[in-house]
């Protein structure tokens, strides 16, 4: 066998053809690439997205690929879609602060808040 | 198919024998075919079996509810995925921590202000140490409001995820 063989088909045990769909995304020096997408994608069903898109558009959804298929076996009961609950969550959070401050902002630029700070203590 | 219950969506589509412990009939009911055909053509029921298999049971709805959105998400955006969601909801904290960070420092500004307008307390004693203080507090609050703010600026991506796609070099 070639020793030229891109990460999917040495994974896969088979002959790199030259139109390889998988070759220009999983090279051969990062073997753990392919072995995340093949775990929980497939194979083949990671070639059918590649396929279906244009050649531009394939590095970028074959890294996401991958980013979602690590982020499947660090955490395999939500994936990705505990990352996008998280960042909602902190998104309310923020919302939730900067709507309370510029609330004390209002109330702090009314001239008869002004008027009571500046009263003398007795 | 024994007793006349119908076959799971799963069982359905893959056109086999619905088994009564079937490890997708629980997740994948006959009156919603969409849902696994989606799981289906993204994940494969191979693996979706699989990664249900090494779950325990109490776990299984969760992760089954997760696959159904990622795999909706890659549907919609072939590229992306619900990577294109997590960019952009980055993208949303990272700002409105920004802005978070600019109003707490506006009401810092406010609050130094109505302490140096108020007129000095009636008190007998220390008043001669208090003035010497007022004299350099407009210069003290300058530099502390440039300080604060060059802090709020490089606090606020802390509590932020880090760039999803720059997190681990799996493409490098």
């Amino acid at each position: 066998m070639n020793s030229s063989r891109c990460a999917a088909c040495k994974h896969l045990r088979r002959r790199c053809p030259s139109d390889c769909i998988f070759a220009p995304y999983f090279p051969s020096n990062n073997p753990r690439r392919f072995a995340y997408v093949h775990k929980i994608f497939g194979a083949s069903n990671v070639g059918k997205i590649l396929q279906d898109l244009p050649v531009s558009y394939r590095g970028e959804a074959a890294n996401t690929l991958c980013y979602e298929a690590y982020c499947r076996i660090k955490d395999p009961v939500y994936g990705c879609a505990g990352i996008v609950d998280q960042l909602n969550e902190q998104l309310k959070i923020a919302e939730y602060q900067l709507a309370t401050i510029k609330a004390a902002i209002t109330t702090a630029l009314q001239p008869s808040y002004l008027l009571d700070q500046s009263l003398p203590m007795l | 198919m024994g007793g006349g219950t119908s076959p799971c969506a799963s069982c359905k589509l893959l056109r086999r024998r619905c088994a009564k412990d079937c490890i997708f009939s629980p997740y994948f009911p006959p009156d919603d075919p969409h849902k696994f055909a989606i799981v289906h053509k993204v994940f494969g029921a191979s693996n979706v079996s699989k990664m249900l298999q090494e779950l325990p049971f109490h776990q299984r709805g969760d992760a089954v509810s997760s696959l159904v959105y990622e795999a909706n998400a890659r549907m919609r955006d072939p590229v992306y995925g619900c990577v294109g969601a997590i960019s952009f909801l980055q993208n949303q904290v990272s700002q409105l921590q920004m802005q978070l960070a600019v109003a707490q420092a506006e009401i810092l500004c406010i609050q130094m202000q109505q302490e140096q307008q108020q007129p000095p307390p009636l008190m007998t004693h220390n008043n001669d140490h208090h003035s010497g203080e007022d004299d350099k507090s407009s210069l003290v609050n300058y530099s502390s409001l440039q300080h604060y703010l060059s802090f709020a600026s490089t606090s606020s991506t802390n509590n932020v995820m880090q760039d999803p796609l720059k997190r681990e070099s799996l493409w490098t």
